[in-house]
């Protein structure tokens, strides 16, 4: 298996090399966990001198907002609330501490797999008030959305979601016309495609005349993706491609879609590094705000500045380096994280520290 | 009216600790030594060589996970501490800090796993204490265990011990027990089917001695908490060397890897509970795999790399050939494994 793994990748490589023919050519990976495949399989020290790899906006982690952090650890502390969250998010310092200090500081918090988890949390506590922080992507949001109508239709009083989701195609829109950016092709997310579909693509690929490859996970996925992509290149083409037929489809999955249309509506959301974009976010409709933590417990986010000489805006934007922020391995590390690219297990400087990437 | 809890009193060292003892360890644990009850044990001392001298603490959570339990484990994790240092274990100690309110059939469902991991593995328990703490003062149970063994004259091992040429070899399949606990924490609906790989390994480390005599065996680490991945960069940075392994020569069960995607995890970070990572001289190494095959705990065992010599710059480390044929750097666990998002 491995021998056929090695030959495939052979194959691919020469593929690419050929697509390329010493032109150079820089793709953005927009996912994380593209990231942290490309890293594990060592694929950028495979690919040709001339094909470059950007780590994008992809990980729900990092491009939540510190005033959003601030918020989720000021209700962590209410007392009589228990938080469930994914585990990611713990270490990310929010402006004074992160979630891992306010459990230690007595806020109960509980890690959790699933939102459905959280629901049942709720269930067996009934005098405490359980949050959900509903923090992700396309990919996490129908879940959450099918949580929220359980606890609706249950009628149970004591379960919220505090919504941070983001939408990825209005980003991926934002990031593009920036115009300091300068991409060849996108490495378009996987996961968050199995729900959008490929096609959600297409306003981006046609607008900024963009090469688009909706890859899956493993390591030759990810060599299929890139030599589609430098192949569209080389003929002059921009649209999109899907190379994960076996997890997407073109139109995505409906009644997915259908449950988040249901529970959210979009709204503009703010995004760490990329600022306020419009109809980004999902917010909690009417009909369910008794579930919406953020009005149950009228918190406001403030506006908190980024941490001082941090560049995780200008890296999830592609436009720099870890390697050439100053804090990086130095006073930021994954045990003390000053930024969020480096607390997600698929932030980029995360993914550059742990592989030694320089 | 036998109590179907742990309470107080239990820990008062009075009438109840005294039955608590009897009922629940003497009955299961007792042997020459410890039936004494007195406040030490005093050990008759035969073998000639060093005295190996450990302690470890054990919370894990769950108690029970599939596998085994914080019972079998403490008496694992602490003779394969000993053994580690190729020390032949002698004796345990054993104490136990109690919840109040912890169900007394839990206790005696640990306090057998003990027993029973205590007789398989030939250690006895010599001396115990008993606490218990206030009602959300611990989590049910904690336990403490220390180990003593004797290192047989000619034995000098050690992670600085490590030379170029030298090969790396792994006991079994890696990540059993991380990703036991995890799933079992995760409360998934479904079974993954892992089972922890609590077991202790004194007896694969003395027939490794014994079949690769001299100083050819280099070193023995069990790969616990930080996984394989850690263990290797303390050796790399030991020995200063560079350490290269194969991923596709390291053992790992479809599950584990699984259960890993799924989860987010790696299973080069997962602890291990009954593995051991060793480093062999070359020309003993197909000898120690055969040595290690040939028993139960040690028949998965693989060559998973080897020891090269180190430039200055960037100095020791751990690197990792992929499946599809790149190079990476395999570095150190940072805090604890945070399960992702999406």
């Amino acid at each position: 298996m491995t021998d056929f793994a090695k030959g495939m990748a052979q194959g691919l490589l020469s593929k690419i090399k050929d697509a390329s023919s010493g032109k150079p050519m820089c793709f953005m990976e927009v996912c994380g966990t593209h990231t942290m495949s490309i890293f594990r399989s060592g694929i950028r020290k495979l690919l040709p001198r001339e094909i470059r790899l950007v780590s994008g906006p992809g990980c729900p982690v990092c491009v939540t907002p510190v005033g959003e952090i601030d918020q989720m650890i000021e209700l962590s502390l209410l007392p009589g609330v228990i938080t469930a969250t994914f585990g990611d998010i713990l270490r990310v310092p929010g402006s004074t501490y992160n979630l891992s200090e306010a459990r230690a500081r007595g806020a109960e918090i509980k890690v959790v797999y699933s939102p459905a988890d959280a629901l049942e949390i709720a269930e067996n506590n009934p005098d405490k008030k359980v949050v959900f922080l509903g923090i992700g992507f396309e990919t996490t949001a129908p879940s959450v959305a099918a949580t929220i109508l359980q606890a609706h239709r249950n009628k149970l009083k004591n379960f919220m979601v505090f919504p941070s989701h983001k939408l990825m195609p209005p980003a991926l829109d934002a990031l593009l016309s920036d115009p300091e950016i300068d991409m060849d092709g996108l490495i378009c997310p996987g996961h968050v495609s199995t729900i959008i579909g490929a096609r959600a693509f297409e306003p981006v690929a046609e607008k900024f005349q963009m090469p688009c490859v909706v890859t899956g996970f493993e390591p030759l996925d990810i060599l299929q993706g890139i030599c589609m992509l430098a192949q569209q290149v080389s003929r002059g083409e921009n649209m999109v491609e899907n190379a994960y037929r076996r997890a997407v489809s073109w139109d995505g999955n409906r009644r997915a879609r259908k449950i988040i249309e249901t529970v959210f509506k979009p709204a503009d959301a703010r995004w760490r590094g990329l600022g306020t974009i419009a109809r980004s976010g999902l917010e909690i409709r009417k009909k369910f705000r008794q579930l919406d933590a953020r009005r149950h417990f009228g918190t406001r986010e403030k506006t908190v500045p980024e941490p001082k000489g941090c560049q995780c805006a200008q890296i999830i934007k592609g436009m720099a380096l870890p390697s050439s922020c100053p804090m990086f391995s130095s006073a930021c590390t994954p045990l003390t994280p000053v930024g969020p690219c480096m607390v997600s297990s698929e932030g980029t400087c995360a993914a550059y520290y742990k592989y030694g990437e320089s | 009216m036998k109590a179907s809890r742990v309470l107080i009193d239990h820990g008062s060292g009075g009438l109840a600790t005294k039955e608590l003892i009897e009922k629940i360890f003497l009955k299961r644990l007792s042997n020459r030594y410890l039936s004494r009850l007195e406040d030490s044990a005093v050990l008759d001392g035969k073998s000639s060589g060093r005295i190996a001298l450990t302690t470890d603490s054990y919370v894990v959570d769950p108690i029970f996970f599939p596998g085994g339990d914080i019972g079998s484990l403490s008496v694992h994790g602490t003779i394969n501490d000993l053994a580690m240092q190729g020390a032949r274990p002698v004796a345990l100690t054993l104490g136990l800090i109690l919840e109040e309110g912890l169900l007394m059939e839990e206790l005696e469902q640990v306090a057998t796993s003990i027993a029973s991991a205590s007789l398989d593995a030939g250690v006895p328990v010599v001396t115990a204490d008993t606490k218990v703490v206030p009602c959300g003062k611990a989590d049910k149970i904690f336990i403490n265990t220390s180990g003593i063994g004797m290192v047989p004259e000619g034995i000098s091992l050690g992670a600085d011990r490590a030379r170029p040429g030298d090969v790396v070899l792994v006991s079994g399949f890696i990540g059993d027990h991380g990703a036991a606990i995890m799933t079992s924490r995760a409360n998934l609906s479904f079974s993954s089917g892992i089972n922890s790989d609590s077991a202790p390994l004194h007896r694969l480390v003395e027939r490794l001695l014994d079949r690769c005599p001299g100083n050819e065996m280099r070193l023995f680490r069990d790969p616990t908490r930080g996984g394989l991945a850690t263990v290797l960069n303390e050796i790399a940075q030991a020995s200063r060397v560079r350490i290269a392994i194969d991923e596709g020569a390291i053992p790992v069960r479809a599950e584990v890897i699984s259960i890993c995607e799924l989860l987010g995890l790696d299973p080069l970070y997962l602890a291990n509970e009954g593995k051991l990572v060793t480093v062999a001289a070359r020309e003993c190494a197909d000898q120690a795999l055969e040595a290690m095959k040939e028993t139960e705990e040690g028949k998965h065992a693989a060559i998973i790399g080897e020891i090269m010599e180190v430039k200055k710059a960037p100095g020791p480390r751990v690197t990792i050939k992929t499946g599809i044929g790149g190079t990476r750097i395999v570095s150190m666990l940072a805090g604890e494994p945070l399960p992702r998002i999406c």
